[in-house]
This record gives structure tokens, C-alpha cells and sequence, in this order.
């Protein structure tokens, strides 16, 4: 696909959340990160994804409720 | 990317056992412990519930345990214990949940248009500028994303969650639901729209205004 012509805005913006998400080949990586390098629109619209994702991750919690923990360990105990 | 520290210490605690998993209580409840907080999170986001989320992951891992020898792969643990969390909501859970419906819950329209907050905020114009769309991102609470990510319609919530809180890629998000990479791929792309659609909801309530042609 991404062979040795540019892409194109419309193109970029298909495989944005894949870039941002990691699941894209290589090639087609390259190709958008060309692509962001040139365009400020579709380097802003990447720019706005991302942080989206990064505010959605930070809910991601650490904490375990003190009650789920010991009650997991007492039914693991238990088998 | 780096890696957040607790996909670390579960990608540590995947690789104790080469081969095929052992059935030891040890190995099965340091897997379990390194993926608690993320069942739990998961869990807690799909019953909307503390109790009902800590019955469901009680429930989830004592069915884990029941099916450890159908896990031929350690390092697939967290798809394989996710998707028994998630059959488990499906098969126990749901059905005991009455739960009123969210007010800002948003419709699954298959068909719609991707809804797109930086295409409405966005001007050019303002690009050297603090623009409209960070200015939306950064005057959101973390009470204004869940409420979003609670109106969401079951199986669109589960799919971001996945994805973008807890990080899972597509292949394993495709192991958790039993379905293609692709179906991953574009029930993902209507979801967020569909987030990014309950956001602009809140932050209607907010007050927010679209800028003018003028960008006041």
C-alpha cells in the first residue's frame, strides 16, 4: 500500500487510531508518520486521538480493593 | 512505547512456566494477583457496581481454575482470564443486573457517520494557538469519562475499556470476545465514536460552545 508515493490525508486518517494504537505494519506506519510530518491538520487530529487514549488510560487504577483481595486469596486457599 | 509497570509485572509473572501451564496453586495465584486490578477495573465498568464487580471476578476466577487445563499457553493468560470474565458477566451477571438505563445513553448506530469531536472544534486558523480541541480535552474530568464510557452501550464499552484503558491489543481483545481481528478493528471505530459521542453530550451540559466562524 504504501509504496513510494505519498499518502494522502484521507488515507492517514483511515489508519490514525491504528498508528496510535501500535497495530500497524510497518510499512504502513512509515508511510503515515510521513505523511503527519507534512500535513498540520492530520498532525493535529493525531495529536487530539492520542491525548484522548492517554486520558482514557490514566483511569486504568492499580488499586485493589482491600475486601477483593483477601476474599481472592481465601477462595484460591480454598481450591 | 513503554509499557505501563503493571503489564511489566504481568508479562513476568506470564513467563514463570515455559510450555504448557502448570496446574500449580502458586503459579495460578500469582497470575491472578498480577491481573487483579485490571479484571477488577474491567469488571467494575461492565456491572457498574462494586459488590456485583468483585462477585464477578470471584466468580470469573473460580471458573478460571475450574478450566486451567484448557489454557495451553501461559503467556495467553490475560485474554483467556479476560474472556472467562467476560462469558461469566454474560452468563450470570446481566441477567441479575436490573439496572435503569444511563440518561446520556447513546444508541449503537451501525450505519452513522463516525462522530468526530476534533472535526467539530477544530480550526485551522488557531493551529499556533491553545486550539478548541485540547482546550475540550483538558477541561474534561475523570468523572465526565466515565459517565461517557457508562452510557455506552455493553459490548462498545467493553471493547474500548479493553483497548484504551487497560491497553490490550487487538489480537488479544480478538482471544477475550472469540471473534476476527477485523471485527475488533471496526466494532472499535464505531465505539469510540460513539465515546466521543457521549463526551460531547457532557460537555454540552457543561456550557460548552461551538466556536464562531471567527473562532470567538
Amino acid at each position: 500500500m504504501a509504496g513510494d508515493s505519498d499518502m494522502g490525508c484521507e488515507e492517514a486518517l483511515k489508519r490514525l487510531l491504528e498508528l496510535i494504537d501500535g497495530e500497524l505494519s510497518d510499512g504502513d506506519q512509515n508511510a503515515v508518520e510521513r505523511h503527519l510530518r507534512t500535513c498540520r491538520s492530520c498532525f493535529s487530529r493525531m495529536e487530539f486521538e492520542r491525548r484522548l487514549k492517554d486520558r482514557l488510560s490514566a483511569l486504568a487504577t492499580d488499586e485493589v480493593p482491600a475486601t477483593l483481595r483477601g476474599r481472592i486469596h481465601d477462595l484460591i486457599k480454598g481450591f | 512505547m513503554v509499557p505501563p509497570p503493571r503489564l511489566e509485572l504481568f508479562r513476568r509473572v506470564a513467563r514463570l512456566g515455559d510450555g504448557h501451564v502448570s496446574t500449580s496453586k502458586d503459579l495460578f495465584e500469582a497470575r491472578v494477583l498480577a491481573l487483579l486490578a485490571p479484571l477488577h477495573g474491567v469488571a467494575r465498568r461492565l456491572t457498574k457496581n462494586d459488590a456485583d464487580a468483585e462477585d464477578l471476578v470471584a466468580e470469573s476466577i473460580s471458573r478460571a481454575w475450574r478450566a486451567r487445563d484448557s489454557l495451553a499457553d501461559g503467556a495467553a493468560f490475560r485474554p483467556w482470564m479476560f474472556r472467562i470474565l467476560n462469558n461469566t458477566f454474560i452468563s450470570e451477571c446481566r441477567k441479575a443486573s436490573a439496572r435503569p438505563r444511563e440518561e446520556l445513553l447513546v444508541e449503537e448506530r451501525e450505519d452513522e457517520q463516525r462522530f468526530s469531536i476534533f472535526e467539530r472544534l477544530h480550526r485551522p486558523v488557531l493551529l499556533w494557538f491553545a486550539t478548541p480541541e485540547q482546550e475540550f480535552l483538558d477541561s474534561l474530568l475523570r468523572d465526565d469519562l466515565d459517565r461517557a464510557l457508562a452510557a455506552l452501550p455493553e459490548h462498545y464499552r467493553l471493547v474500548v475499556v479493553l483497548a484504551d484503558v487497560e491497553g490490550l491489543t487487538y489480537g488479544e481483545i480478538a482471544a477475550t470476545l472469540d471473534v476476527p481481528v477485523g471485527t475488533v478493528r471496526s466494532r472499535l471505530a464505531r465505539a469510540r465514536s460513539a465515546l466521543q459521542r457521549a463526551l460531547w453530550s457532557v460537555a454540552q451540559e457543561h456550557g460548552l460552545r461551538r466556536p464562531n466562524a471567527s473562532g470567538a
